[in-house]
């Protein structure tokens, strides 16, 4: 694939010299494209930018993309529900709000990405999906693949190995779907159990299903094969070329705006401040010396910031000042562990220099910091 | 399209000559002028319901997960109103008119109807009812006009009314960068593309950063320091028409900062400042970065400059020290626990590194390296952030020569150093040669220190940099 890639590659760069040649400009009713690029958020910025700028009137457009590892969350989802916050910071893997609706998933280079653009008028979920249940028979007819009227692919009719969420604006739509190729169950199953409790929320949860990939199914299987029979049958399909066009997402020439929009879906604000409003009620039980404390916490997270936070701490375990000024510091702040880990320590060094004070405070805002 | 311009002609004849005045006087009204027109269009003008429209697959209802707007707002034509969701898919539904939102039939998490009235828009009753198809405009195919390459099929969104501002001044609407919602243009975008042409200067908005503020911060170099002078690279943002000003709440790292400096104020600081002579030490540098590069560790100036404090410190421990909240009594800290300035993202953060006195420079290196790491990517702990005694902030990295650094509480000195610069200097023989020199700025807590003990301290720390070989003598 790593060659073919390549050539394609070489075949485009002489090519795209002539603005002629330029691939968006074929009159056939489709175009098939595939990224360079295997992170996230240029990805979805391709996504958002064909949503934006292409005309779909007279050519749809299939999207085909891999991720290196990283769990993206529904448009109106909680992070904090839906996944393991702390193993995605220390595993590097990344999260990244998309802006279509549904539950959240797992991607890595082991999972394959297919969005279907058209206009608002021929939006379809169903038939895309019959389409990539009709490749994937053509690939291997002994499969046992079906689509249920949830919007998933079930393999042997149990196993989920597909996902669909979708985008509508004024005059085009997107419907995008996973694919299970060959994904690390381990850390998929890890990374997406959450380990918050007390929150609640109205945010869409995620329905968890029984995943399973293709590639345990029929060990011959490999990601490039699938994606190339699923561009093969859309070729048929919308009567074009079976070619795969090559984009690099972070071309500004061709893409003019897309590193804005790439930025824009990095940014704290976008990622965990789109969270819709949410409630953290829990009890902390600190092992303190020879006793276990119960702090009960409640906070109002609304835009990703703390808006009411409420610690009930046992009387004089902290001077009666400090505890207030935690309070009255987190009030307002991200919910975010490095920025109450800045906000604590600072506090620390404008109150009495005492060993004691000094451990249960950092006690506390350990603790504090574990719930975000 | 011809037919909608003849019919909105009559309805629009006013927004015309308004236009043809405001461009014979001087550009800097445009605003002014913009929002009473603005006003003025808004008056009494009839409700109307704007409907949920169909979404298609024989959705029936969905529901409104978020508002763009709330009531009493403008809205345009084309600007995003809601997002709504169902079953997976996330909508965003858009205005058909122009006007003012008078109602809102819906809170967020309510369902919604298909058919059934989403908001209540007041229409400005002069400009009627827009139609109800989309009003988008495709460029013609002229790839001779244009010499940079140019996307087939863009879609050029705009109101009625600015496109007719675009025609009526000659402007292809292809030629404008929208900066609307949906890269929509704005009827700012035309004012400003015409004020270019006429080299009309407008006032710059508060919004446009040109140069990041300078602050007493620095970095801790992953790679190895060169010290080399960064021009500060112009950060271009594009100017909005409006010259607002704006509001924020203090929160996160600024209110750490707010309440940091505040205590610090309580303290009499008095500065010391002297030029350090490094010529040798960066040969040494030199010679010692490939082994350490092969131990996998990145090693910059800072790891000699914090081993020198401490060897320093060792010699005079009140600079190590902490003056209780009555100035009652002074705790000589046992442990040099030196921390270091870093600038990140978000702002201002000093982690330290533990127990320097018995840590060696390759130590100190794979410390700082660590932190620096932990640093930028946002995960430094409590532990890391917290027990600091001494700091050190290289401020040079960015810029800079002499600096009067802010002691943190509850510690009583700090250091910040500029950068290095080749100057030329007199050599025991009366010769010139080229030096490599540093400056360094003390700063102190006068209540229990005094200028000699900082003089001494420097002078001793300086000695070690400029000979890094009698470091060796002192070595623990």
């Amino acid at each position: 694939m790593v060659l073919q890639s390549l050539k394609n590659c070489l075949w485009l760069s002489c090519v795209l010299r002539t603005p002629k040649a330029f691939f968006w400009s074929t009159a056939s009713g489709g175009l098939i494209i595939q990224s360079v690029s295997n992170d996230v958020y240029q990805n979805l910025a391709v996504e958002d930018w064909i949503h934006d700028h292409m005309d779909l009137e007279k050519q749809q457009v299939l999207f085909l993309w891999r991720n290196s590892p990283a769990v993206v969350i529904g448009r109106h989802q909680n992070p904090w529900q839906e996944c393991n916050l702390k193993l995605l910071r220390e595993n590097n893997i990344k999260l990244a709000r998309r802006r279509s609706g549904g539950g959240t998933v797992y991607h890595d280079l082991g999972n394959i990405n297919l969005t279907f653009f058209t206009t608002r008028k021929k939006y379809e979920r169903m038939k895309n999906l019959k389409l990539i249940v009709k490749a994937l028979k053509a690939l291997q007819p002994q499969l046992d693949v079906h689509v249920t009227d949830r919007y998933d692919i079930l393999l042997d009719r149990q196993y989920k190995i597909s996902g669909t969420a979708a985008k509508l604006g004024r005059t085009s739509a997107y419907h995008h779907c996973t694919l299970l190729c060959n994904t690390d169950k381990f850390v998929l199953s890890s990374v997406l159990r959450s380990p918050y409790k007390g929150l609640k929320s109205n945010a869409t949860p995620s329905v968890p299903a029984l995943v399973k990939n293709l590639f345990e199914k029929d060990p011959s299987l490999t990601s490039e094969m699938l994606l190339d029979a699923i561009a093969k049958e859309y070729a048929m399909q919308h009567q074009i070329d079976h070619h795969i066009n090559l984009l690099n997402p972070a071309d500004e020439t061709l893409l003019p705006g897309i590193s804005h929009k790439t930025k824009e879906l990095q940014t704290w604000e976008w990622v965990y401040g789109k969270t819709p409003k949410f409630s953290v009620s829990t009890c902390l039980n600190m092992a303190y010396k020879d006793s276990v404390l119960d702090v009960k916490v409640n906070m109002d997270v609304k835009h990703g910031r703390i808006e009411v936070c409420n610690i009930d701490l046992p009387e004089q375990w902290l001077p009666p000042g400090l505890s207030s000024e935690l309070v009255k510091s987190l009030t307002g702040s991200k919910f975010c562990p490095n920025e109450t880990t800045t906000l604590v320590t600072t506090l620390l060094r404008v109150c009495p220099q005492d060993d004691e004070l000094h451990s249960r405070w950092s006690l506390l805002c350990e603790n504090m910091i574990m719930l975000m | 399209v011809c037919i909608h311009r003849v019919r909105s002609c009559s309805s629009i004849r006013f927004i015309k000559s308004k236009y043809v005045c405001v461009f014979d006087k001087s550009a800097l009204k445009f605003s002014h002028q913009q929002r009473l027109f603005r006003t003025s269009a808004v008056s009494c003008g009839q409700i109307v319901q704007f409907k949920l429209s169909d979404i298609g697959e024989g959705i029936t209802e969905v529901t409104v997960k978020e508002w763009y707007i709330k009531e009493g707002d403008s809205v345009s034509q084309f600007d995003s109103i809601c997002e709504v969701q169902s079953d997976k898919a996330s909508v965003t539904i858009t205005s058909r008119y122009d006007g003012v939102i008078r109602k809102l039939h819906y809170s967020i998490d309510d369902i919604a109807f298909v058919g059934k009235p989403l908001v209540d828009i007041e229409i400005d009753a002069s400009k009627g009812v827009s139609p109800e198809e989309d009003v988008v405009e495709t460029p013609p195919m002229s790839h001779e006009e244009h010499t940079h390459q140019e996307i087939k099929g863009h879609k050029t969104l705009a109101t009625p009314a600015v496109r007719r501002l675009a025609m009526e001044n000659n402007i292809k609407l292809s030629e404008i960068v929208g900066t609307g919602k949906d890269n929509r243009i704005l009827k700012e975008d035309i004012l400003n593309y015409l004020a270019k042409q006429t080299g009309a200067i407008l006032p710059p908005s508060p919004k446009a950063e040109i140069v990041p503020p300078p602050r007493k911060t620095e970095t801790v170099p992953a790679a190895p320091r060169d010290k080399a002078q960064k021009i500060p690279v112009p950060v271009s943002r594009p100017i909005a028409f409006s010259g607002k000003d704006k509001t924020e709440p203090v929160t996160g790292f600024q209110k750490a900062m707010v309440k940091t400096m505040s205590a610090a104020l309580k303290i009499p600081h008095f500065g010391y400042c002297d030029e350090i002579d490094l010529t040798q030490l960066v040969q040494l540098r030199e010679e010692l970065k490939p082994l350490a590069e092969l131990r996998g560790v990145k090693l910059s100036f800072m790891p000699f400059f914090i081993k020198a404090a401490s060897l320093g410190l060792l010699q005079y421990p009140i600079l190590n020290a902490s003056l209780d909240e009555n100035c009652q009594n002074v705790t000589y800290k046992a442990s040099h626990n030196i921390g270091v300035a870093m600038d990140t993202e978000q702002g201002l953060i000093v982690p330290n590194v533990k127990n320097v006195q018995v840590c060696s420079v390759f130590d100190i290196a794979v410390e700082l390296n660590r932190l620096q790491s932990l640093g930028s990517a946002g995960q430094l702990g409590t532990s890391d952030l917290t027990g600091g005694t001494f700091t050190l902030s290289n401020i040079g990295t960015i810029g800079g020569t002499y600096a009067k650094a802010v002691i943190l509480p509850p510690e009583v000195a700090i250091g910040a150093l500029g950068k290095i610069q080749v100057l030329p200097r007199f050599n025991g023989k009366g010769e010139v040669f080229k030096a490599q020199i540093m400056n360094v700025s003390w700063s102190a807590d006068h209540r229990i220190i005094d200028g000699a003990t900082m003089a001494r301290f420097s002078n001793l720390w300086k000695s070690y940099l400029e000979n890094p070989a009698s470091m060796l003598l002192d070595l623990k």
